[in-house]
């Protein structure tokens, strides 16, 4: 298997779809000449032309948009979001249109589509830069929401995505492009739906997506270390939830905490919590705890944004208080 | 001098016009009854516009609408009594119910929706009539939209670029001079809308939308413009509404002496007499063409009530497409009738995108021009 980067792996599976399909194409800013904002569309422009890598002006609720009505008449559109922060422009096509096509033509229409981009906080960018927006889209019915974490999971994701008949929006993270993990060649597809384990254990259940993965699996290390055992359960995809997974897990260890990006309130991680305590009550030895950003707007000074973001300590901590260890 | 039209034409357009007025009085009558609710937005006197342009473009040209959607699918020739049962909100609607007023989809008649955001559909027909160009089909996309959409971001950001790149596109801004009950003149800094595609190079112009003949005559001109490659065309109907912005609205915002004045302009009868005029129809072809249409209007309103109201399954129906599912055709699930003109597109296999969007010259020299090396 080939070492690649997320963002080569998200390259691979757009050339892989986009040949095996001619319906598929990709428009967004920069993503034809200037080979991609994040070099996710690089090679692309040659490989495929004009009419397939489409360079849109600075318009995300137009092009958007404009995806959508392709979407509805048969072609499969991929719209690149240069980040969702900037999608909040193109928010009415996605949820007021994309999301209720079905619906209001009473099942005439389909909409297939996928709206992808970085998400997530850091860089030192401040409040409009920095923003992990999965619980607001993960909120509306008739749309999908993945959140890969690894390069595998962002090929095989993105794959099933667009082959999906449904709107499906992707957040890859943006602090995740230059990691590096083994992606399968080929027909790797994932299907939207499905939690993955990412490492088994049984004391304590961490539920987590995209980039926080990384600081469970550097708590779980240290964890491990002082002999607590940790599984890592990464959702993957956010809409739908797969809750046998996270009853599966829970069950099994009893113990769970939550980590996500954002903020709390209406979080994805407060639905996961209603799920555990609704369905496997009787199984947990500890109230669940959830680690989320701070509930504030994100600031530059570096030290600020540290605090706002979870962490591996934080995590460590939230643990720690699953397990009525002293120091929690 | 004869008549540039055949009386076929003429009776056409007529039986529409007057099947959009009788159909929208008797929606107003049972909005009162209580068997319609919500939104209801009325067509009435903007029927020339509907019907010209139907008549100007192909039966499987793409179509779509803003919340004011009733009449342009009669016009197409949708089943008066599906549209109205979905204004009931019932199973027997074109959504099943669903939908009801504000979003209207008739697929087989290539009437892709009512929205309820204005503008909000204006982009999604940049996007269809893309696929249209991507697909190497001549099939233009019309997308019909009012006075005040034209304030909204997503009409400028489309028209951008929908002449950049081309895009077969009828833009057709039906201005009946409010939006709600602001008149477009005092929100808009160029309230004559078409004029607005000066700014992004498109052809614009505007039309008598009293007048079915005119609006029909302007429209063939741009379609074929639109369909022989050359881009989007802007088009301005000018309009009016004789009811309110919706039923419940009393329209107190506008002097009775102006409605009154615009009513003298009533597309319905302008049409009547210019055919009497020409000697292309008889009074009794209007009176027989009137009885028929009373009827299909009493037709649809018992449909409408006959139906049932949707199943709470019907609920967990319709959100998102479950694998190997199919899509819903109207027709065939209400009136059990064999649908053929369902679309159907290529699949990606047997598809050649042969479309330049942006010629690799075009690019470079582009560049060049920006001082940068290619
Ligand atoms: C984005 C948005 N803002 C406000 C409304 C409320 N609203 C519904 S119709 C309307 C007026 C629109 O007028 P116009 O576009 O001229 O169409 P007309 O009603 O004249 O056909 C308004 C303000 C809405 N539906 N969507």
């Amino acid at each position: 298997m080939a070492e690649l980067m997320y963002r080569e792996a998200l390259n691979q599976a757009l050339a892989e779809e986009m040949e095996r399909d001619a319906n598929v194409f990709l428009i967004g800013e920069e993503v034809g000449r200037y080979q991609g904002a994040f070099k996710v569309s690089q090679g692309l422009l040659d490989k495929f032309g004009s009419a397939r890598i489409i360079d849109a002006p600075i318009s995300e609720l137009g092009f958007t948009g404009l995806g959508v009505g392709a979407a509805m008449v048969g072609l499969r559109p991929v719209v690149e979001m240069m980040t969702w922060n900037f999608a909040i422009l193109a928010m009415d096509q996605i949820v007021n249109n994309a999301a209720k096509l079905r619906h209001m033509s009473g099942g005439q229409l389909r909409c297939p589509i996928v709206f992808r981009g970085p998400g997530g906080a850091g860089g030192r960018l401040s409040s409009q830069h920095s923003q992990a927006l999965e619980s607001t889209y993960a909120h509306f019915p008739g749309l999908k929401v993945i959140a890969p974490a690894t390069p595998a999971d962002a090929k095989g994701l993105l794959k099933a995505a667009i082959r999906d008949d449904n709107p499906v929006v992707m957040f890859e993270g943006e602090r995740l492009y230059a990691i590096k993990g083994e992606v399968p060649e080929g027909e790797h597809v994932i299907p939207l739906g499905k939690a993955d384990v990412k490492r088994e254990g049984k004391d304590v259940t961490l539920i987590t997506w995209s980039r926080m993965y990384y600081f469970c699996e550097e708590a779980a290390k240290q964890l491990e270390s002082e002999g607590i055992s940790v599984e890592i359960l990464d959702l993957r995809t956010l809409r739908p939830l797969d809750e046998e997974a996270i009853l599966a897990s829970v069950r099994k260890t009893n113990r769970a905490v939550i980590v996500e990006e954002g903020w709390p309130l209406a979080g994805v991680g407060a639905q996961v919590v209603d799920i555990i305590q609704s369905k496997a009550f009787d199984d947990l030895d500890a109230p669940v705890v959830r680690v989320t950003g701070l509930d504030v707007n994100m600031s530059y000074a570096a030290n600020l944004e540290n605090a706002i973001q979870p962490d591996a300590p934080k995590i460590i901590a939230a643990v720690k208080k699953v397990l009525y260890r002293e120091g929690a | 001098m004869a008549s540039a039209y055949s009386k076929d034409l003429l009776l056409t357009m007529y039986r529409k016009m007057y099947l959009m007025r009788r159909f929208e009085e008797r929606t107003q009558q049972q909005y009162g009854l209580g068997k319609i609710a919500g939104f209801c937005h009325l067509y009435i006197g903007q029927e020339a516009v509907a019907v010209g342009v139907n008549e100007a473009v192909r039966p499987d040209d793409y179509m779509l609408s803003g919340y004011r959607d009733h009449a342009q699918p009669l016009a197409r020739g949708s089943h008066a009594g599906m549209i109205m049962a979905e204004l009931f909100g019932r199973t027997g609607g074109y959504s099943k119910g669903k939908g009801g007023s504000m979003h209207i989809f008739d697929i087989e008649h290539h009437f892709y929706g009512g929205y309820g955001i204005v503008g909000g559909q204006i982009p999604l027909a940049a996007g269809m009539a893309f696929a249209s160009r991507y697909r190497n089909e001549d099939r233009i996309t019309v997308c019909y939209f009012g006075d005040a959409a034209a304030n909204q971001g997503a009409f400028h950001e489309t028209l951008n670029m929908a002449v950049k790149w081309k895009l077969p596109v009828l833009y057709i801004c039906e201005n009946n001079r409010y939006g709600m009950g602001t008149a477009i003149a005092r929100v808009s800094a160029v309230p004559e809308i078409h004029k607005r595609g000066a700014g992004y190079n498109m052809r614009h112009e505007a039309v008598d939308g009293m007048d079915a003949l005119k609006v029909y005559e302007a429209v063939k001109d741009a379609a074929a413009y639109i369909r022989a490659g050359n881009g989007p065309v802007l088009m301005e109907a000018n309009t009016y509404r004789f009811r309110g912005h919706s039923v419940v609205d009393p329209a107190t915002y506008r002097s009775k002496q102006e409605v009154e004045d615009e009513r003298k302009n009533d597309p319905i009868p302008r049409l009547m007499h210019y055919a009497l005029k020409e000697g292309l129809a008889k009074e009794s072809d209007f009176e027989a063409i009137e009885n028929e249409i009373k009827e299909q209007v009493d037709e649809a309103v018992k449909f409408a009530d006959e139906s049932p109201e949707p199943s709470l399954d019907e609920l967990w129906r319709d959100t998102i497409v479950e694998e190997g599912e199919e899509d819903v055709r109207p027709r065939a699930r209400v009136l059990g009738e064999k649908v053929d003109n369902w679309p159907s597109y290529p699949s990606g296999k047997d598809l050649k995108v042969t479309w330049d969007l942006e010629p690799r010259e075009q690019a470079e020299k582009a560049d060049k021009a920006a001082g940068l090396k290619s």
